[in-house]
């Protein structure tokens, strides 16, 4: 546990500096009250209200998470297989391959369905 | 070279870690956190500094001696600037969104190496050049890059803006893909340094840099840090064509001060990480190596430091030179190509890996097959490489200005008709002007 | 007791804690902050035990893009910066009853399948990264090939759900 105290130093000195400065600006700083002022951007006129209900986002945010994942479960595996890498040989090697060769079938379908087009 | 960078190396040693006295590891968080933010106010001026040079440009020159102080006086500014909290914002998560941002930024420089174990002056003590060092170093980095997302994510949502939002989704979408990209590039890393400890990496890059035997790696990291920072040209999510300022509209005085310098910093930080990892961290680069002490005492800082900037002028000249790209392509870079060769390059890592430990392949072999698949690829590239295509010539088509009812530009083959002069004079370019002054100054009188 | 003991007992109560705080909150974003709190002193009390790689394996995959992912999903449509009361269940006592029944049946099974193991805290390598590579790729060989094909499965149910339509007729963006 020693290793982590200082990063635990360096958090708190970051999370200090932070909360000391965004006080000290909300302080310092002129209040001058404006309505359009405190209204969202939009080039200056009224802002467009959102839409209640509707108004959604391209589903391919959603896919480009899905796979975000899948990648970053196979990137957890990868680090410590490559580390145990020199005292396994071969062996360990064939079993990634299987593994991302699987992992790249989904991949390759996705291609295919379009999922991987931002158009 | 190749034998020894890949011999057998011992299981991590971090015993020179977490054995600081609490005021020594306090001193050097400090050194930290002061390096960060006065690296940061330096960089800002570099890069305004750098651009305006390539623009032909002077840049900031007045505050302070060759504008030195230009980002201080910057920041004072903004501190000085009312808070805004606009109406439509989630209260908390507004505020907390660029604190999380820049505490995610300051703590990945936690397991950076600065340099080698060095003596504490004035006591008997001796430290190595780095604030600590866990066994799963490079691991730790990743997470808190991903953590740090949030304040993008919260930040973009918090403010009830379409533009922030947008603007942070892009963004996360854009970091995500990047990261992948970023550590697939990582695991041919670790294959040859047998670690995750960043201190342990650069021990085992005394013979050779991993920039050089793991040059894709080296390459497809360097674009997917680009991409992972938000900076030109990938830095759609402050499109302010598109977006206004992207997840940062909304975003006034030091909260707005704070997302800049977790941008800053984060630059800084995949610099670093690229320096550790590839370039060799703190050790001297090849003729300065020669000196025996190059490696020893504070020298190394300069050469970290020196590598470090070396990345952040490759960031301003990027920008400085090439326009922004579409997000569909971006992203196409990201999922359709850097993945995909980052995978198979860490398949032909491990496989010439595992054959050389298992002696089955001579080495003479291997570079014989490096060296015919490399004459391969030049003689394909050559005999591959047909005549661009003509591009045909358009044929002249009449213009219409007012195709399908909107104003249009000309297509390739239509020529603009000539402009008809309207209402200018021949030999007079001045009546416009003084029309124009004389009106303002009869406006300015009315009020 | 000692520090890291009480620690411990610190996160696993922040866990619990915050736990609860995600189905009570009414704000949907909010509960899916309390949820990364939830993950990340689960990741505390990971790295107090020792298990090091599997801490920060903890906070990248389930903070950094299971919850992204469902940040990405509640804003797909648009979650408010309000209040929703509308998305409150009635049922209460019976989702706590649920809830006590599946906690009761996991500690039950955790109990029976590891009760009796000891593992030394106090050995470095034992959460370390070549550990952790030894007994995945010499021991649980088969469980991991099995994943990949679980992974295989999520993207293509993902895609299916969502681009079902596709094939057949274009799709609007």
């Amino acid at each position: 546990m020693d290793l982590y105290l200082p990063i635990l130093g360096l958090a708190v000195l970051g999370a200090g500096f932070a909360v000391v400065t965004i006080v000290t600006s909300a302080l310092v700083g002129p209040k001058r009250y404006n309505r359009a002022k405190l209204d969202s951007y939009e080039c200056g006129i009224e802002p467009t209200p959102q839409p209640a209900g509707g108004g959604r986002f391209p589903v391919k945010y959603y896919i480009t998470a899905m796979m975000f994942i899948v990648f970053d479960i196979e990137i957890v595996f990868l680090f410590p297989w490559a580390v145990a890498f020199d005292s396994m040989g071969i062996f360990a090697l064939v079993e990634m391959v299987l593994f991302i060769a699987t992992v790249f079938l989904a991949y390759a379908y996705v291609w295919r369905r379009g999922g991987l087009e931002w158009d | 070279m190749i034998v020894q960078a890949l011999g057998v190396r011992t299981v991590d040693d971090l015993s020179e870690f977490g054995t600081d006295p609490w005021w020594l590891s306090l001193i050097k968080a400090v050194l930290i956190f002061v390096f960060l933010l006065l690296l940061t106010l330096f960089n800002i001026w570099f890069e305004r500094r750098v651009v305006a040079r390539m623009q032909h440009r002077a840049g900031p020159n007045k505050n302070g001696p060759f504008g030195l102080l230009q980002s201080l006086a910057d920041a004072m500014k903004l501190m000085l600037k009312e808070d805004i909290m606009v109406k439509a914002a989630d209260r908390l998560l507004y505020v907390l969104a660029p604190v999380i941002s820049v505490i995610m930024a300051f703590l990945a420089f936690a397991v950076i190496p600065f340099g080698p174990v060095v003596d504490v002056p004035f006591t008997d003590r001796q430290t190595p050049l780095q604030l600590t060092d866990l066994p799963v170093g490079v691991l730790f980095v990743i997470a808190v890059a991903s953590v740090g997302i949030y304040g993008i994510v919260l930040g973009g949502w918090a403010s009830g803006s379409t533009y922030s939002l947008l603007g942070g989704m892009r963004s996360t979408a854009q970091v995500i893909s990047y990261e992948v990209a970023m550590s697939l590039a990582l695991v041919a890393v670790f294959l040859y340094a047998g670690s995750l400890s960043t201190s342990e990496i650069v021990n085992a890059q005394q013979r050779l840099w991993y920039a050089l035997i793991l040059l894709p790696s080296f390459i497809i990291f360097w674009v997917s840090m680009v991409g992972e920072t938000n900076r030109a040209p990938f830095d759609m999510p402050e499109a302010e064509g598109e977006l206004v300022a992207g997840y940062f509209t909304e975003y006034s005085s030091m909260k707005f001060a704070m997302f800049f310098l977790a941008e800053y910093i984060n630059m800084v930080t995949v610099s670093a990480v690229a320096t550790t990892l590839f370039l060799g961290g703190w050790r001297a680069p090849w003729p300065l190596s020669l000196w025996d002490g190059a490696n020893a005492g504070y020298w190394p800082v300069l050469w970290f430091l020196a590598k470090v900037m070396m990345f952040m002028f490759v960031f301003v000249w990027l920008r400085g030179t090439l326009p922004r790209v579409r997000y569909d392509q971006f992203m196409a870079l990201g999922w359709k190509v850097l993945i995909p060769v980052a995978l198979l390059w860490t398949v032909a890592v491990a496989t010439i890996r595992a054959m050389t430990l298992d002696g089955g392949l001579d080495r003479r072999v291997l570079v014989g097959g490096a060296l015919v698949a490399v004459l391969l690829f030049l003689l394909l590239s050559i005999v591959g490489e047909r005549a661009p295509k003509e591009e045909p010539e358009a044929e002249e088509q009449p213009f219409d200005p007012f195709a399908g009812g909107y104003p249009v530009p000309p297509m390739p083959g239509q020529r603009l008709p000539r402009p008809e002069p309207a209402g200018v004079v021949p030999g007079g370019a001045q009546p416009d002007q003084e029309d124009d002054t004389a009106r303002r100054s009869a406006t300015e009188e009315g009020d | 007791m000692s520090v890291v003991g009480l620690l411990f007992l610190l996160m696993g109560a922040m866990a619990v804690g915050s736990a609860l705080l995600v189905v009570t909150t009414a704000r949907l974003v909010h509960s899916a902050l309390w949820l990364v709190v939830t993950l990340g002193a689960l990741a505390g009390c990971y790295l107090l035990l020792g298990a090091e790689f599997v801490a920060w394996v903890q906070i990248l995959i389930y903070v950094g893009a299971v919850v992204v992912l469902l940040l990405f999903a509640l804003m797909l449509t648009r979650a408010p910066t309000g209040v929703q009361t509308g998305l409150t269940t009635g049922n209460r006592v019976v989702a706590a009853a649920t809830a006590g029944v599946v906690g009761l049946v996991l500690v039950t099974v955790v109990v029976a399948g590891f009760g009796g193991a000891r593992v030394s805290v106090d050995e470095e390598s034992v959460g370390s990264a070549t550990s952790m590579g030894d007994a995945i790729f010499r021991h649980w060989v088969l469980p991991f090939e099995v994943l990949s094909v679980l992974l295989l499965a999520a993207l293509v149910g993902a895609i299916v759900l969502s681009r079902g339509r596709a094939s057949s007729g274009e799709e609007t963006p």
